[in-house]
């Protein structure tokens, strides 16, 4: 065979002038260039096996069996995982993280399961053969459809007993609750102030026409903030039974679509394209966010509370809570129990306001300085109990979709 | 080729789309028409009677047809440009075709809606409405029709065109009369992937279509991962099953009639450089479609990277993508995320063109009777199957022993694999096909072995159209398209991941640094599509 060559004028005739050396690597004759991506393979091969397939995970001790014992001592024995299956927005400091592993010997291994819709339905398709030990991010609006497919084994955690008594929990503890956050409708200050403008600080303000064009949603059926704000008008306008075009929340809606409301797919996409507040500064001051939200844009936190430079609207807050249950046939039940008995400790607690904007459920954790000062949550959120929401949820979409396609 | 060498030739592709296709496809419908282990078509025909799912079908197939349509208007000319001529920042240009293909589709919404939305540069709120769709499918498909009719062009033989003109044919109908009719099959190859990518829209339609326009991938998605409601989730999978099948079927016809054998040309000798003011003026048209197609919207990425909160110009968020101040699980090193992309990637190519070379080279041997332009056409379906039907159905059917490949990190690279295979069989075929016979014919007769015959004859003149396949298959899975998005994986980000975690929470650091790494995601796809275009089968004509 011949000794390939490089044409003369593949480099020659290059009309990017790189260096003699990038020259020579990218001239690549065939033979190497194969060697190359071969090479290339096998390395990716290499790691693709390592972190998955660990024998370690399969062989704890404390999986054997159906009954779940802690071992003394609540040590582990060693190479004992314990896999998380969280939503996206899951993010926890590493540090606290590896307390837990000092403590139990057991290391926290997670795994992320798209939006918080996706994951549970990801989870009910594979109930009873589950990816991971514990799941965590399903919230009350999720809760029927993974109890009806007996997604969880009940536990009751003794941290219970230091969460706080407004939040909602399981009576049977399939789930335990680990976070809480608000959705609300959040405004760009200067916009208001630059127009002499009062923010509106009802709901019935934002179907006034001198607030026309100023809002976008997102849409309910595809976004949980988007749903959370559907559910607060259900709270709020009443009419849940109606499956009627009458029902007095739709008739708001159908004031809010007469008002020029805009809505988007996704919460991404309304607060970084359309809204005016944010660093993609967009078009309409009023947006569906997180009551947390407006910390998030402070650049300066010796600002006063009155000048910070986005706000949320205490009285459009809707609650939603986010709960950890033990999946039924987890490998590492007890380690499961014990994950779920520190996501409740101080130490887990008091990170969740920095790491996914929500606030901790343990009545002992504290706010961080800047949460105290500029995102308390809301005094009197509104709430659907997660039963009416259950039954009643598909309905409402379909209303809300007669209405906006 | 006997029968039996091209049955050979295709039995490990169909054999890797037979386990990594269609069983999950067929497990996923399967639960959703069979519940209770009897079959159960009902799903089926509600699906075709209900009013709105029809509405749904007719928008979905006559917004693809027009975005196919309009993006074979725009980028055959572009494809003439990189065929005829050669010009300063051609390899660049060439490679940076690619970019659209890897931005997570938020991004694209973003850079879009800051040109057509509604505080954007042009002034007009296209956003919600259908032709924000059909500009977004010509951003994203613009590189399909000119990388790959752009390819093929330059690889034909001038001759017989200059023969017409020197036998008295103007111009254009030399053009009319030699050219189109040799560059039919990659066009309809070009056409067939920019269908199947519109037909199949997700993203584009969620994010700058409003909430009215919806295509069927849209109501796949909700009932499937929304509402699990599985059994109108597998009838619209059929519905949309049968209109690509239907799709492929007419351009598998298309190709087979009209590929015509070619003696292969060096290429660099059809480029002429720009002379004269027609040429100038089709080179300065051309590059103005891109400049505004493509530049604009991108630009106003990395203007967004480099803008601090006051105003002025900084490199801050760039030098914050490798900060973690609050020590947390969800910060991704770059280097991390570069890393997890590329080694995702490469896999996923090599998997690809091996998988998809074994297949063409079986497709377009001669021999063995007709009717091949059916497997063809069967072997495109990933293509123009919902991601999230695959993707769900993975996680039935590769989820208990002997193959529970959902903690594996092989099953990335493999789902991305099954979506660029189509494109390497599509972009290799045609190539194949115009490869005079006599030209192996002589070799063999000259005592070649078939395997020096394949290194020596069809290596060499299919090199070209083997590296727009690479180059499109790693910016395939390098985008993350695929099912693995909708597939609970053990955390190992790449970079679309990371710019996604960055889009998800609120704040300037984390917007700005979205917009940095999505600027550093587009430098990285410019360097390694120019690197893949230079690795060529010895003798492979350049430009």
């Amino acid at each position: 065979m011949n000794e390939p060559q490089i044409p003369a004028d593949s480099v020659a005739d290059s009309v990017v002038r790189v260096p003699n050396t990038l020259a020579r690597a990218t001239g690549i004759p065939w033979r190497r260039a194969a060697l190359v991506l071969l090479a290339l393979f096998a390395l990716v091969g290499a790691a693709c096996s390592s972190p998955a397939d660990d024998a370690a995970r399969s062989g704890g001790a404390a999986a054997v069996g159906p009954a779940v014992s802690t071992p003394e001592g609540g040590r582990f024995p060693d190479g004992t995982t314990v896999r998380l299956l969280a939503h996206d927005s899951f993010a926890m400091s590493e540090q606290v993280l590896d307390q837990f592993t000092q403590t139990t010997n057991a290391k926290v291994e997670v795994v992320l399961g798209g939006d918080a819709g996706v994951m549970v339905n990801q989870a009910v398709l594979t109930a009873g053969n589950p990816q991971a030990d514990v799941l965590f991010g399903i919230d009350d609006n999720l809760l029927g459809r993974a109890f009806a497919a007996d997604l969880f084994v009940p536990y009751a955690s003794t941290g219970l007993a230091d969460v706080l008594a407004t939040v909602s929990r399981d009576p049977e503890n399939r789930v335990t609750p680990i976070d809480y956050g608000d959705v609300c409708i959040n405004y760009d200050r200067a916009w208001f102030r630059d127009r002499g403008l009062p923010v509106p600080t009802t709901f019935e303000a934002l179907a006034d026409p001198a607030y026309k064009d100023l809002l976008v949603v997102q849409d309910p059926s595809a976004s949980s903030p988007g749903l959370a704000f559907l559910l607060a008008t259900v709270a709020r306008f009443g009419g849940a039974d109606n499956d009627a075009t009458d029902a007095a929340w739709l008739a708001y809606w159908q004031q809010l679509e007469d008002n020029g409301v805009k809505v988007v797919d996704s919460w991404e996409t309304a607060y970084y394209t359309e809204f005016s507040g944010s660093s993609g500064q967009g078009p309409r001051p009023l947006v569906v966010s997180y009551g947390s939200s407006p910390v998030a844009e402070i650049t300066d936190p010796s600002l006063p509370v009155d000048q910070t430079p986005t706000g949320s609207v205490e009285a459009t807050c809707s609650r939603q809570t986010e709960f950890a249950g033990v999946l039924r046939g987890a490998a590492q039940p007890a380690a499961a129990q014990a994950l779920i008995d520190f996501m409740l400790t101080v130490a887990f607690q008091e990170q969740v306001p920095e790491q996914m904007y929500v606030y901790p459920v343990n009545s002992a954790a504290t706010l961080p300085p800047t949460w105290a000062t500029f995102a308390q949550p809301a005094p009197q959120p509104w709430v659907v109990p997660a039963t009416t929401v259950d039954t009643r949820r598909d309905t409402w979409l379909q209303q809300w979709s007669g209405l906006f396609r | 080729m006997t029968l039996r060498a091209r049955w050979g030739l295709l039995a490990v592709p169909l054999a890797f789309l037979g386990v990594f296709f269609v069983w999950p496809v067929v497990a996923i419908v399967g639960r959703g028409l069979r519940p209770d282990g009897a079959w159960d078509l009902s799903p089926i025909g509600d699906v075709v009677t209900d009013p709105v799912i029809r509405q749904v079908a007719w928008f979905t197939l006559w917004q693809a047809v027009l975005s196919t349509v309009l993006t074979l208007v725009v980028g055959l000319p572009g494809a003439a440009l990189f065929a005829r001529y050669s010009f300063a920042g051609k390899r660049v240009i060439w490679a940076a075709l690619v970019v659209p293909f890897v931005l997570p589709t938020v991004v694209v919404g973003i850079a879009f809606l800051g040109v057509i939305g509604p505080s954007g540069s042009l002034g007009v709120d296209l956003s919600g409405t259908v032709w924000a769709i059909l500009l977004a499918h010509l951003f994203f498909n613009y590189a399909v029709v000119v990388r790959t009719v752009g390819g093929f062009w330059a690889s034909l033989d001038a001759g017989p065109v200059e023969a017409a003109e020197v036998l008295g044919a103007s111009p254009r109908r030399a053009f009319r009369e030699v050219t189109w009719p040799l560059l039919r099959p990659a066009v309809a190859a070009a056409a067939s992937i920019v269908f199947l990518f519109t037909f199949t829209s997700f993203g584009v339609v969620l994010i700058l279509g409003g909430v009215r326009n919806r295509t069927l991938e849209v109501e796949i998605f909700d009932q499937t991962a929304r509402f699990l409601r599985l059994d109108v989730a597998a009838g619209l999978a059929v519905v949309q099953l049968v209109f690509v099948v239907v799709a492929l079927a007419w351009f598998a016809r298309t190709q087979q009639r009209r590929a015509v054998p070619l003696r292969p040309a060096a290429a660099a000798t059809n480029a002429s450089p720009v002379r004269g003011w027609r040429a100038r003026s089709f080179v300065a048209a051309n590059l103005l479609v891109m400049t505004l197609l493509l530049v604009v919207p991108l630009a106003t990425l990395v203007t967004r990277s480099l803008r601090a909160p006051d105003g002025g110009w900084s490199a801050q968020y760039y030098r914050a993508l490798s900060t973690n101040p609050r020590g947390s699980t969800a910060f991704v090193p770059p280097v991390d995320a570069i890393a997890n992309s590329l080694a995702f990637a490469a896999v996923a190519t090599v998997l690809a063109v091996v998988l998809g070379g074994l297949a063409a080279w079986g497709i377009a041997g001669r021999g063995g009777g007709g009717g091949w332009q059916w497997i063809d056409a069967g072997l495109m379906v990933p293509l123009g199957t919902s991601a999230v039907t695959v993707g769900f159905g993975f996680l039935l059917a590769l989820a208990r022993p002997p193959l529970d490949l959902r903690d594996s990190l092989w099953l990335v690279p493999i789902a991305h694999a099954v979506v660029a295979m189509p494109f390497v069989i599509r972009l290799l075929v045609p190539a194949l096909r115009a490869i005079e016979p006599g030209l192996r014919e002589a070799a063999a007769v000259m005592g070649a072995s078939p395997a020096r015959v394949w290194r020596e004859v069809d290596l060499p003149l299919v090199g070209r159209a083997l590296a727009a396949a690479a180059g499109f298959a790693f910016a395939v899975s390098l985008g993350e398209f695929g099912a693995t998005v909708f597939l609970a994986q053990v955390d190992r980000p790449t970079l679309p991941v990371a710019i996604y975690r960055f889009l998800s929470r609120p704040g300037p650091d984390q917007f700005g640094q979205a917009m940095a790494l999505s600027t550093v995601l587009m430098l990285l796809t410019v360097m390694v599509v120019l690197i893949i275009d230079r690795v060529r089968p010895p003798g492979t004509v350049e430009f």
